[in-house]
């Protein structure tokens, strides 16, 4: 029971860095962020399973891999900018986290380009 | 799955706090801001590598080259 872990280390890192907030806040930020970093870094690993089966059925399906790639690469995007943007929050840096958001939102755009354009070849394509 | 860097992070974070208190009762000041200053700077060291390693996790799963 993985979740058990996850939430046991939760709590504990939750103590601590109440603890800490009263003496010292930028340790408890540092725990904070250690906190996320385990937690993620222990469920990437089941995750590169369910994206492996993902790529195996659109393989299969024989569709385009570029549009996989690319949902791919948006969610890691994403999540990487959300990761950002929550440590900045934390720390009371709302402004940096609206920062870090909007890049997140203009690279996730940038990459979201080559499918937009294919998008309009094919209705170009259907309208004679 | 190691939770160990959490209890350091914390452990350093409560020495760095009483030294700042023993200090400032002291009447040295300045000292408990250089202590301050240290503890974060060692904490962020241990704290970026596991940062560089999220992301290259990050970056092989998603395939962000």
């Amino acid at each position: 029971m993985e979740i058990l872990q996850i939430v046991g280390i939760g709590i504990v890192a939750t103590i601590l860095s109440v603890i800490l907030r009263q003496q010292k806040p930028e340790f408890a930020i540092q725990v904070s962020i250690v906190t996320g970093l385990i937690i993620f870094i222990f469920v990437i690993s089941k995750l590169n399973y369910v994206i492996e089966v993902l790529n195996n059925l659109a393989k299969r399906i024989d569709m385009d891999l570029i549009y996989f790639t690319t949902i791919l690469k948006v969610i890691g995007v994403a999540y990487i900018a959300e990761f950002g943007s929550q440590i900045a929050r934390d720390a009371g840096e709302g402004a940096i986290a609206s920062k870090i958001e909007l890049g997140g939102k203009i690279l996730i755009m940038v990459l979201a380009v080559p499918v937009l354009t294919s998008l309009l070849d094919l209705i170009i394509k259907i309208i004679p | 799955m190691n939770i160990d860097l959490i209890f350091k992070i914390a452990g350093i974070g409560i020495v760095v706090g009483i030294l700042h208190t023993v200090l400032a009762k002291v009447g040295k000041e300045e000292y408990g801001y250089i202590v301050t200053l240290a503890g974060v700077v060692v904490v962020l060291t241990m704290v970026l590598t596991l940062i560089s390693r999220l992301f290259d996790n990050v970056k092989t799963i998603f395939q962000l080259y």
